[in-house]
C-alpha cells in the first residue's frame, strides 16, 4: 500500500521597499554592521512604528498576483517572545485580519499572505560560527525590521519534487511583480514546510511536522523527501509521527529536532496599539492593479492554451519574462512558423548560446532569427547549418541569408544536385549498398555520411535518405 | 520670596515679552529652587539655560515627568532598569514646547514606568506632598504635580494612563488636562499602556494649562495613533456658565471610600455652577463602575508587552552571569524592576495568554466600548460629565502601600475617560481636612477649548490660592 505526502508551504519574502517596516532607516544588503538603525528599529523606549505604505502597496501587488482577496480593513497584531534579535520583545506581525486571504498559484492553493517585521541578525562569535561553543553572540540590526510579506499555502502539494517546482514558480512571480530580490541563499526567500503522510485515497490528514532551514530551492526537495521517508518508515513499523519542528542539515541531510522548550511559546497575540487599522482603498487596489505585469503562471498557460506550446517550453519562456517576449516578437515575424519550432529556437537553441543575457540585447534581432526560422522551414537551409548560422549571429549579427551566401550552407536541395551526391556515394560504398538492398537498413549510414561530407552537412539529412533508398530500390 | 514666584507661567511670559522681567531672572529663580529641591521632586535638574528663542511660551521654564525621552539627558521613567538612560532622541511633545520658546528646566519624579497613584513606587524614592510632606502627591505624575505646586518650576507635563495627570494634580492642588487620545503625539514617551497613554500639562491654573496645551498637539509623523486637532486652543475667557448642561454620574455620592470633605467640595462647586447658569441633572454611565476591572487588565496587558525590550541586552540595567541568557533576562529584570511593575507585568502576561485571552483582555476590550458607548449617549444630554478627581484627599505614605486593590480605587473617578479616549481636566476645588480636593469636568472628544472654558468660569469662582505652598 502507497503512502502519499501532503505539503503545505510558508514563505517568507523580504520586500525591497526603500525603507523598513516600521521606521525610515535604508534597507541594507551587506554593509557594516549596525549602520542602518534609528530608535525605532533599536527598540529604545519611547519610539513608535509607523506602518510604510510602500510595504503595504507590495503586499497588495502580491495579494493580486496571487489572486487573494484583499481585506479592505486589517490589522498589525504583536507576538510577543523574548529572543536578542527581537529588540521589542515582540515581533510586529497580522494575526487573525490579514492583508489579503485566499487566492491560487498554479495547482496550489494560498490560504493567506500577510505582512511583518524581519528579525536583526544574530552572529555567533567563535570558532564554531554556530550557537554551540560560540564565545559569545553579537547582533546586527541592519537587517531588523525589513518588511516581509509571508505566504502560508493549503496542503495542496504532493511530492518533494513539485514542492521545489512549485517554489521556483513563487520566486519567478514574486521577481516579476518586482518586489523581492527573491534570494534563498541572502535569506530574501524563506521557505519552511509542513509535512505529513497518509495512505493513499485517504482524506484525513495525519499528522505533520515542520521543516525549518531550507534555504535552498535543493534542499528543500532533500528535506522534504527526508522527511516524508522519516514519517513513512516510523508508520510502517507501526510508531506514531510526534508534531514537532525540525531542523534540516543539508551537509548530513538529516533532521533534528527542535527542543520542545522552544516549541512550548505562548505568543500572547494581541492587536499592536501603537498602530492604526491597515486601510485599503478600491483607490489603492486599482492602481496597485495597473502595475501588475503579466505572471509566469499566466503566461505559461497563455502559451499552452493559445500556441499549443509543450508544457517544458510554455514554462521556460514564461519563468524568464526577457524570452517570453523575445520568443513573441519572433513569432510576429516568423511567418506562419509553428509556434513550438519558433519556441524550441528561443528557448532551447538561442537561449543556450545567451545563457542568462536577456536576448533583446543580443546581435540577434528578432527578424534575422525569424527569417532563419522560415529558412529551415522552406528548406532552403538544413538545421545544421542554421544552428552555425545562429552561431555567427550571436557572435556577430547580421542577416541570416548573407550568411548562408557568404559561407555556402544553402542546403543542397534542389533534386538534381543532391541525387547526383547521392548517386556519387553509392558507387563509393558498395558495400554498403549491397547490405542494404539486402535488407540491413542501417547500413545506410556511410552513404549518408559520404553525402553529408561532401555537400559540408549543407544537405537535408532525410531528403538524402529518401533518396539513397529510391535509387537502391529499397 | 521674590513676587515673581507669586506670577502664573502665562503672566510670567507676558512680562517677559514685555521686558519687565528678565529670562534670566525667571530661570535663576526656578533653577535655585530646583536645584534645591527638598520633596524629591526632581531627578534631574538642567546646568544651564538652553537658548529656546522667543516663541509664545516666552521662556517660562518647564518641567518633563522623567518617562519623556530628552536628547543626552537622563530618560528612565523612574525605575532603576534605565538608570542613566541617556536616549539619543528627544519626544515629540518636548521639542514641541522647547520650539514654542520653554527652556526644560528638570525631568521629574513619577511612579516606575507610570504604575502608580502615589508615587511610591518609583525606583528613586517617593515624592512628598509640598502640603503635608507625610503625604503623598499622588501619581503617577507625582513629581511634575508636587513640584509645580511648591513652585519649584513654573510648569509641567505628565502622562496620563489612567488619571496619572489629573489625580496627582487633584491632591496636589493644581491643574492637570488629560487631553483627547492622539491630541498630542506619543512619541518619545516611555509607554505604559499604549492605547491609554496621553501627555498632559500640569499648571497652577487652567489659562496656563491651556497655554501649554496649545503647543502640545498636532499630528506627528513619528506617532501613527496621533490626529491634527480639529480646532487651535484657545486661551479661556468664559465668565459663566450659562446653557452649559453638566451630568453628575449618579454613582458618585456611593463611591467606594469616596471622603465626606471630598463629597462637601464637590457639591459646593456643582452648585456654584448652577449659580453661573449651568443645568445640572444626574446622569447614567452604567458601565463606568467597571473601568477599573478594564482597566486593570488592559493597562498591564499592554504594559507586559511594552516592557519586553528592557532585557539587558541593548541598554540600561543588566545583572550578567555566565549561566545562559534565559538566566540573565530572569535576573535582570528581576533586580531592575519595583514589585509593582512585577506585579503588572504578571497580570498582564496572564490575561493575554492562551485560554485567558477572551476571559480577560477580550471581555475587558469590550467593557471598554460600553463605558465610550456610555459617554457618548451622556454627551447627547449633556455638554459635560462632572465628578471629584480621586474620591480622597492626599493619603499619608504607606497607608495604601500594602494594599494594591485600594490604591487601585483612587482611579474610580479617572479610569473611565481614557478607556474612552475622550478629555478630561481636573482644577483645584477647595480644601478638607486641609489638603487639596480636585473637581473633574469630562467632555467629547476635542472638546478641550470647551471644557478649558468651563473650568476657568469654575476656577473663577472657586477662588482657590494656588500660592499658599509657594513659601
Ligand atoms: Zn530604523
Amino acid at each position: 500500500m502507497s503512502w502519499e505526502p501532503v505539503i503545505g508551504l510558508e514563505i517568507h519574502v523580504q520586500l525591497k521597499t526603500q525603507t523598513k517596516m516600521f521606521c525610515s532607516c535604508e534597507l541594507s544588503f551587506g554593509d557594516p554592521p549596525n549602520t542602518h538603525t534609528c530608535p525605532v528599529c533599536l527598540g529604545l523606549p519611547g519610539s513608535l512604528p509607523v506602518a510604510n505604505e510602500a510595504a503595504i502597496r507590495f503586499g497588495l501587488k502580491i495579494g493580486l498576483g496571487l489572486g487573494c482577496e484583499l481585506a479592505p480593513r486589517s490589522i498589525f497584531h504583536r507576538k510577543n517572545y523574548f529572543y536578542p534579535d527581537l529588540p521589542k520583545g515582540y515581533q510586529i506581525s497580522q494575526y487573525d485580519e490579514p492583508l489579503c486571504r485566499g487566492g491560487r498559484l498554479g495547482d496550489v492553493r494560498i490560504h493567506r499572505v500577510h505582512l511583518e517585521d524581519d528579525a536583526a541578525k544574530l552572529v555567533h562569535v567563535g570558532a564554531s560560527g554556530r550557537i554551540h561553543g560560540a564565545d559569545s553572540s553579537v547582533v546586527d540590526f541592519n537587517r531588523g525590521g525589513t518588511p516581509l510579506v509571508e505566504i502560508v499555502t493549503e496542503p495542496d502539494i504532493r511530492s518533494a519534487e513539485r514542492a521545489r517546482e512549485w517554489l521556483i514558480l513563487l520566486r519567478e512571480t514574486m521577481r516579476q511583480l518586482e518586489v523581492s530580490d527573491v534570494n534563498m541563499e541572502e535569506g530574501s526567500l524563506r521557505c519552511d514546510a509542513n509535512v505529513s503522510v497518509r495512505r493513499a485515497g485517504e482524506s484525513e490528514l495525519g499528522t505533520k511536522t515542520e521543516l525549518k532551514n531550507m534555504n535552498s530551492f535543493r534542499f528543500v526537495e532533500r528535506g522534504i523527501k527526508a522527511e516524508v521517508a522519516r514519517q513513512v518508515a516510523l508508520l510502517e513499523a507501526g510508531q506514531p509521527v510526534v508534531q514537532e519542528t525540525l531542523h534540516f542539515d543539508p551537509q548530513s541531510g538529516s533532521l533534528t529536532s527542535l527542543r520542545s522548550k522552544e516549541e512550548a511559546h505562548d505568543y500572547r497575540y494581541f492587536p499592536e496599539p501603537d498602530l492604526v487599522p491597515v486601510a485599503v482603498t478600491p483607490e489603492m487596489v486599482e492602481a496597485v492593479r495597473a502595475e501588475l505585469p503579466e505572471l509566469p503562471a499566466e503566461r505559461a498557460a497563455r502559451y499552452e492554451t493559445e500556441l499549443a506550446l509543450s508544457a517544458d517550453s510554455a514554462r521556460a519562456l514564461a519563468f524568464r519574462p526577457e524570452l517570453g517576449r523575445y520568443f513573441e516578437a519572433v513569432l510576429e515575424r516568423a511567418d506562419g512558423a509553428p509556434a513550438q519550432t519558433v519556441a524550441n529556437w528561443v528557448a532551447g537553441e538561442l537561449a543556450t548560446r545567451l545563457g542568462d543575457a536577456d536576448p533583446a540585447q543580443s546581435k540577434v534581432a528578432p527578424d534575422a532569427l525569424a527569417r532563419l526560422v522560415a529558412m529551415v522551414g522552406e528548406k532552403a537551409v538544413t538545421a545544421g547549418a542554421a544552428r552555425q548560422v545562429l552561431d555567427r549571429l550571436v557572435a556577430d549579427g547580421g542577416d541570416p541569408a548573407a550568411i548562408v551566401e557568404a559561407e555556402g550552407l544553402g542546403a543542397v536541395g534542389g533534386g538534381d544536385e543532391l541525387a547526383g551526391a547521392v548517386r556519387a556515394a553509392i558507387e563509393a560504398n558498395p558495400d554498403a549498398a549491397e547490405k542494404v538492398r539486402g535488407g540491413k537498413a542501417q547500413a545506410i549510414g556511410p552513404i549518408i555520411g559520404h553525402v553529408m561530407r561532401e555537400t559540408r552537412g549543407a544537405a537535408d539529412a532525410g531528403e538524402v535518405t529518401r533518396l539513397v533508398r529510391e535509387q537502391l530500390g529499397v | 520670596m521674590s513676587d515673581l514666584l507669586a506670577l502664573s507661567a502665562a503672566q510670567l511670559a507676558e512680562r517677559i515679552r514685555a521686558r519687565e522681567l528678565s529670562r534670566e531672572e525667571v530661570w535663576d529663580t526656578y533653577r535655585e529652587r530646583a536645584a534645591a529641591d527638598d520633596l524629591n521632586a526632581f531627578l534631574w535638574v538642567a546646568a544651564d539655560a538652553p537658548d529656546t528663542g522667543d516663541g509664545p511660551l516666552g521662556g517660562v521654564p518647564f518641567a518633563a515627568k522623567d518617562l519623556f525621552c530628552v536628547r543626552g539627558v537622563p530618560s528612565q521613567a523612574g525605575s532603576r532598569i534605565l538608570e542613566g538612560y541617556r536616549p539619543p532622541y528627544t519626544a515629540t511633545a518636548v521639542e514641541k514646547i522647547v520650539a514654542a520658546g520653554a527652556p526644560l528646566l528638570g525631568k521629574t519624579n513619577q511612579d516606575e514606568f507610570a504604575m502608580g497613584s502615589s508615587n511610591e513606587n518609583s525606583g528613586y524614592g517617593p515624592v512628598l506632598n509640598p502640603w503635608d510632606r507625610t503625604r503623598v502627591p499622588g501619581g503617577s505624575s507625582g513629581g511634575s504635580a508636587a513640584a509645580v505646586a511648591a513652585g519649584q518650576v513654573p510648569w509641567a507635563i505628565g502622562t496620563d494612563t489612567g488619571g496619572s495627570v489629573r489625580q496627582p494634580a487633584a491632591l496636589s492642588g493644581i491643574v492637570g488636562l488629560k487631553p483627547t487620545y492622539g491630541a498630542v503625539s506619543r512619541y518619545g514617551m516611555i509607554a505604559f499602556a499604549s492605547s491609554l497613554d496621553q501627555a498632559g500639562p500640569l499648571t497652577r491654573d487652567v489659562t496656563d494649562a491651556a497655554l501649554l496645551f496649545s503647543v502640545m498637539t498636532g499630528r506627528d509623523p513619528c506617532d501613527a495613533t496621533s490626529l491634527e486637532h480639529p480646532e487651535a486652543i484657545r486661551l479661556p475667557s468664559a465668565q459663566d456658565l450659562q446653557g452649559v448642561r453638566l451630568g453628575v454620574p449618579d454613582d458618585v455620592e456611593s463611591a467606594a471610600g469616596i471622603e465626606p470633605g471630598v463629597l462637601e467640595a464637590f457639591r459646593a462647586t456643582v452648585a456654584r455652577a448652577q449659580e453661573l447658569g449651568a443645568e445640572v441633572d444626574t446622569c447614567s454611565l452604567p458601565h463606568a463602575r467597571h473601568g477599573i476591572a478594564a482597566y486593570y487588565v488592559i493597562a498591564p496587558a499592554e504594559a507586559s508587552s511594552n516592557l519586553a525590550r528592557y532585557d539587558g541586552v541593548r541598554y540600561g540595567l543588566r545583572v550578567d552571569g555566565d549561566d545562559g541568557l534565559l538566566a540573565m533576562y530572569t535576573r535582570t529584570r528581576h533586580e531592575g524592576f519595583g514589585a509593582e511593575v512585577r506585579r503588572r507585568i504578571m497580570l498582564g502576561t496572564y490575561a493575554l495568554s492562551s485560554g485567558y485571552y477572551e476571559a480577560y483582555y477580550g471581555r475587558a476590550q469590550r467593557v471598554r466600548t460600553k463605558i465610550a458607548d456610555d459617554f457618548r449617549a451622556a454627551f447627547e444630554r449633556f455638554d459635560f460629565v462632572v465628578t471629584p478627581t480621586s474620591p480622597g484627599v492626599a493619603f499619608p505614605l504607606g497607608a495604601k502601600t500594602d494594599d494594591p486593590l485600594a490604591m487601585y480605587l483612587n482611579d474610580f473617578f479617572t479610569v473611565p475617560m481614557p478607556l474612552a479616549g475622550i478629555p478630561a481636566i481636573s482644577i483645584p476645588n477647595g480644601l478638607s481636612e486641609g489638603l487639596p480636593t480636585g473637581f473633574q469636568i469630562a467632555g467629547p472628544a476635542f472638546s478641550e477649548n470647551r471644557i478649558l472654558d468651563a473650568a476657568y468660569a469654575l476656577e473663577q469662582a472657586i477662588g482657590f490660592d494656588t500660592a499658599a505652598v509657594h513659601a
